[in-house]
Order: structure tokens, then C-alpha cells, then sequence
């Protein structure tokens, strides 16, 4: 088991270099100017009045974009290492405090989905299978079909719509700090919560829901009903047991689509969040922010997977030795 | 009354009968399977309907969807506007029939590049294995440890703006799972006796590749790329609602949500129904390829 834990630790390494380099590369070589909005804000504030290509120069240099891209890598990788994620080139802040500032309100609201996801999702599928065809598992089943077709930011407009102005139920958009108002801050969440959960949800309950209709097929199943076991023990044991072993595969890529979800909500609902810092950063080509915030997401979904390896190899022990 | 097929007796002409039904019957059973679900039919016909849409737009939208008419903006539905205008005085439905193109357009692009090149990963990863197979299944894992909407955002976002970027980026973005895809496809069907054979009569490696491998790996991908339309059509309404996606003054779904955002409580419709219309989209691609599936597989039916 050890052995198996680092070497998957060692190939998720890996793995979130390649990320790295890939997102260096897309800064670099895509078309699009790193220093352009820049130059255009320093413009506007008047503290340079000319846009020529000697300035242009002078201030790649100053940051080092005229270097080799290897070597631009190596050293920021080197400052990573060390703690330091850059400077931001068009707000001027350290990204590593900018970061530190957002990344708690996405990581608390990415927690709360997931749990309700995955456990509203588990049982949804779960009693959909035990209850196949049934008029709850056909409108559970329905609505999850429709559910995985919902665009997040739409769901979140609709709520806006119906629970902020037509019915002033919940506040339209904002974030509270929850350690100074803890029910406002509830109050300010749920919209955003429930934009992404019904998709969440949905896909989680129809992979729950065809994997138990898998096992209940299965053999042993079949035998354990022979035996004549107890209902409650051949559902829990032997049925929920097993299907659930395809379903903690999944639990890593339910990261990366809440991850992708909070990109979508923290702009409908103005969250200043992870997804919010990103999507403005990538406006405003500021690559400092874009490079450490990708870091950061490539590396939250890297170590869930890993998470989901290690709880996969301790679940199934062919995968261990395989 | 489609079995009938199978319980007509026999003609005369028995050597051209056993030639030519059975290819016949497998299309009658896909058919029976595909249409004996309700929600495939219904899917079936809503993928009819849009395609039907985009390619006949100009004779459905009564207006110009890019025409402004600042003197009738934000109104509700009428009987001339029957979903209402944008902030600019567009019609909002025209701008939907408009936008139908644009999302198939982005859609089948974007599929069709990321099949060819994740199909030719896939490919090259199964054939050869060892460290090549190694490397590029790094690679896309590396592509896959962003969520996707995250990478497809940073491709678009730094590639600058346009159509041909967004495809770009969408296809980008989906390159990896086909990839995975194909090369699961084609190590099983690698198994197989006949690419033995073509090994023994000196075929060379690409050979192998393009004539053996490819056309018997490709089939089960049919499915995924059903999918995967909805799922980039979902991905180009998102971007489009970020501000990085459809530049302005085209009818794109996605930026129309975002149009719509500040002005809900004047015409909530300029928001609501672009939405419904990427959900009819998504949903009808998506029965399509369940459907599909069910009828290629039948240990599948109804599971899912």
C-alpha cells in the first residue's frame, strides 16, 4: 500500500508540472499580448505617455518576458518553490495575498456542494433503483435528465429572477463573511449553492441509480437472495457496497465540475472568489494571476484524484497490486 | 409491425435473400430499439427541429437579428415581438432562430476537430505503446487535471477573441477524452486476429493503423461525439456568458443570458429563453446519443 501511495503521489507530481508548463506555454505562445492591458492602464493613469516599442521593451524586460520561455519557467517555478506566486501585473498585488484572500470563500462554498452533491446524489440514485419505476424514481429520473442540461449561470439568472425579485426571498448577489454574519451569509449562499447543485445532483443520482441496477443484476446478488439473507442486508452489504466502487471514481472529476461551476456562480452572483479572480484575470490578460490560479485548480483536482486513488486501492486490492 | 421483416418467408431467389436482408433487419432493429423509447423520439425530433432551424433561419426569424432599433428596446412580448426586444431593440426570437446556427456551427467544429485529433492520440498511444503510450496518456492527464471549462476559459480568454478561437479552444478541450476514448477502443480491438494478419503480410504500422485499427475502433465513438455536442454547445453558451466567447454583435445564446442579467425585471424573457434553447439543444443530443447507444448495446437498455 505504501509503495502504491507514492507512486501515484510521484505521477500526480508530475502530472501538475505538465499543467504548469502547458499553462506557461498558453500564456506565451497564444496570440495576445501579456503586457498590452497593462501598458493600456499605465496609459490611462497617465504615468507613461507614450506607448512605443522602446517602452514596450523596457518593461518585458523589467519582467522578464524577454528571456527564453524554459527560463522564464525555471524561475518561476524556483519562486513557487519558495513561496512566491508573483506579482500582479495589472492591479499590482502580490497574487499570493490575493489568493490567500480568496480562495477560503470558493473552498467553502466547493465544500458544502460537494457534500450535497454527492450525498444528495447517492441517495437520490439509491432509492431510484430500489424503487425502479416507480412514480418517484420516474420524477426523480426526469428531473435528473433535465438537470444535466441546465447551464449553471442560466439556473442561477432563474433563481435570481423568481426568488430575488419576484418573490425578495434572498438577497440578489454579494458575499458575507460568515464568521461576522452567519445567517446572512447562509442567506447568501443558497441561490448560488442551488445553481450548481441541481446539475451536480443529477448527474451523481443517474450514475448512482445505473450503477446499483448493475449489482442487483450480479451474481452473488442472486445468491445472496438464495441464502435467504435479509433484505436490509443484501441492499446494504452486498448492493450499495459494491456499486458504490465506480461511483468513488467519480468523486474527482465532482471536484473539477464544482470547480468549473464556481467560475459561473462567483460571476452571476458577484462572489469575489477563486473563479471570479481567474475569469477577470484572464480579461485582462494579467498571466501572473492566470498561472497561479490555474496552479492552484490543477492542483486541488490532482490531489482529490489522488485521494480517490488511495481510497480506490484500499476499496478494491486488485487495483493495489495490478 | 416491424417485425415483419424477419417472419417474411423466404423468395425463391434464395442466394439474393440471404445477401441482402440481414444488413436490412440491423437497421430495423436499431430502429425499433431507437424509436420504441419515447424520450429517443422526442430527442430525435427536437435534433430534426434545430437542424432544420439553422439551416432555413432566414425564412423563420421575421426580423434581422442584428438590425438595432433603440426607439422599441426592452419590450415585453407581443404580438410583433412575440419573446420581446433586447437593449438594443432586437428581436429576441429572431436572435434566437440566428443563434441556432451559430451554436451548431461552434458545435460541429469543434467536435469534429477534437474526434480527428484525439482519435489520431488515441491511436498512435495504443499502437505503439510503451513510452510514447506513457507520454501521451501524461498529457491528457495533464489536459484533464483542469476542470474543463477551466482550460477551454484560458485558451479562449488568451487566444484573443473571435469564432475561430472559440472553436479552437472548445476543441482543444475536448481533445483529451477522446483520446482516452480511442485508445481504450483500439487496444481492445488491437486483440484482434485480423491486425495479426496484416502484421504478417507486412503491413506497415500506419497502415495497421488508418485501415485495421481505426474503422473497427471508430463505431463506439459515435456515441461520445453525440455527447459531446451538447456538452460543447454547453461550453460555448458559457464562454459566450463570461464575455469571452461569440464576439458581440452575433446571436449567440450564451452572451444573450448575459445581455439579459441587468435587465430582468424589464424583459426577463431576453435571459430566461436563449436558456431554454441551449437546454433543448443539449437535451436533444444528448437523448440522441443515449438512444444510439441503447440500440448498439442492449445490455445497456433502460439502465441508464
Amino acid at each position: 500500500m505504501t509503495t502504491y501511495i507514492i507512486r501515484r503521489l510521484i505521477i500526480g507530481v508530475i502530472i501538475l508540472l505538465l499543467v504548469t508548463m502547458m499553462v506557461f506555454l498558453f500564456v506565451r505562445l497564444l496570440p495576445g499580448d501579456p503586457l498590452m492591458v497593462f501598458m493600456g492602464n499605465l496609459r490611462g493613469s497617465g504615468q507613461i505617455n507614450t506607448m512605443g516599442p522602446e517602452e514596450h521593451d523596457r518593461l518585458m524586460h523589467e519582467y522578464g518576458l524577454d528571456k527564453p520561455i524554459y527560463e522564464q519557467y525555471i524561475k518561476w517555478l524556483g519562486d513557487v518553490f519558495q513561496g512566491h506566486l508573483g506579482k500582479s501585473v495589472g492591479i499590482g498585488q502580490d497574487v499570493g495575498t490575493l489568493i490567500a484572500e480568496r480562495l477560503p470563500r470558493t473552498a467553502y462554498i466547493g465544500l458544502i456542494l460537494f457534500v450535497i452533491t454527492t450525498f444528495g446524489g447517492i441517495f437520490a440514485g439509491i432509492y431510484c433503483a430500489l424503487r425502479r419505476g416507480s412514480w418517484i424514481d420516474n420524477t426523480i429520473t426526469t428531473i435528473a435528465n433535465i438537470g444535466m442540461t441546465v447551464p449553471t449561470f442560466w439556473f442561477g439568472i432563474l433563481l435570481i429572477y423568481l426568488f430575488g425579485y419576484k418573490l425578495g426571498w434572498l438577497p440578489l448577489f454579494g458575499w458575507v463573511n460568515p464568521f461576522e454574519d452567519f445567517w446572512g451569509n447562509i442567506r447568501h449562499i443558497i441561490l448560488p449553492v442551488a445553481s450548481v447543485a441541481l446539475g451536480g445532483i443529477a448527474g451523481m443520482a443517474r450514475l448512482v441509480r445505473s450503477c446499483m441496477l448493475e449489482v442487483m443484476r450480479a451474481d452473488y446478488v442472486r445468491t445472496a437472495w438464495a441464502k435467504g439473507l435479509r433484505e436490509r442486508v443484501i441492499v446494504i452489504r452486498h448492493q450499495i457496497k459494491n456499486a458504490m466502487i465506480p461511483v468513488v471514481t467519480v468523486l474527482g472529476g465532482t471536484v473539477g465540475a464544482i470547480l468549473g461551476g464556481s467560475v459561473f456562480i462567483e460571476t452571476v452572483f458577484s462572489i469575489p472568489g477563486m473563479g471570479r479572480l481567474m475569469t477577470t484575470a484572464i480579461f485582462d490578460y494579467d498571466y501572473q494571476i492566470v498561472q497561479a490560479t490555474a496552479l492552484i485548480f490543477g492542483g486541488i483536482v490532482i490531489f482529490s484524484n489522488l485521494i480517490v486513488d488511495i481510497a480506490w486501492g484500499w476499496l478494491d486490492p486488485r487495483i493495489r497490486y495490478g | 409491425m416491424a417485425d415483419k421483416a424477419t417472419v417474411t418467408p423466404p423468395s425463391p431467389d434464395a442466394i439474393g435473400v440471404t445477401a441482402a436482408p440481414p444488413r436490412r433487419s440491423e437497421w430495423r432493429r436499431f430502429a425499433r430499439v431507437y424509436f420504441g423509447r419515447r424520450l429517443y423520439l422526442i430527442g430525435f425530433v427536437i435534433v430534426v427541429i434545430i437542424i432544420l432551424t439553422a439551416i432555413f433561419a432566414p425564412l423563420l426569424a421575421p426580423y434581422d437579428p442584428i438590425q438595432n432599433d433603440l426607439r422599441g428596446k426592452l419590450q415585453g412580448p407581443s404580438l410583433e415581438h412575440w419573446l420581446g426586444t433586447d437593449q438594443l431593440g432586437r428581436d429576441i426570437l429572431s436572435r434566437i432562430i440566428y443563434g441556432t446556427r451559430i451554436s451548431l456551427e461552434i458545435g460541429f467544429a469543434a467536435v469534429f476537430s477534437s474526434a480527428i485529433i484525439g482519435a489520431l492520440m488515441g491511436l498512435t498511444a495504443a499502437h505503439f505503446g510503451g513510452w510514447v503510450f506513457t507520454l501521451i496518456m501524461r498529457v491528457t492527464d495533464a489536459l484533464m487535471a483542469l476542470p474543463g471549462i477551466i482550460l477551454v476559459l484560458l485558451i479562449a480568454g488568451l487566444g484573443g477573441r473571435g469564432i475561430p478561437v472559440v472553436i479552437f479552444a472548445l476543441g482543444f478541450g475536448g481533445v483529451a477524452g477522446m483520446c482516452r476514448m480511442m485508445c481504450g477502443q483500439a487496444l481492445s480491438v488491437k486483440q484482434n486476429d485480423y491486425v495479426l494478419a496484416g502484421r504478417a503480410i507486412g503491413m506497415s504500422n500506419w497502415r495497421i493503423m488508418l485501415t485495421q485499427i481505426f474503422p473497427n475502433a471508430f463505431p463506439p465513438l459515435i456515441v461520445g461525439l453525440t455527447m459531446a455536442i451538447g456538452g460543447v454547445v454547453l461550453g460555448e453558451a458559457g464562454l459566450s456568458f463570461l464575455g469571452i466567447g461569440v464576439p458581440a454583435p452575433n446571436p449567440s445564446w450564451g452572451g444573450m443570458v448575459m445581455d439579459g442579467q441587468r435587465y430582468l425585471l424589464d424583459n426577463a424573457l431576453l435571459s430566461l429563453a436563449p436558456g431554454v434553447a441551449i437546454m433543448l439543444l443539449v437535451f436533444g443530443f444528448n437523448m440522441v446519443g443515449d438512444g444510439v447507444r441503447d440500440a448498439i448495446d442492449p445490455k445497456l437498455r433502460g439502465v441508464l
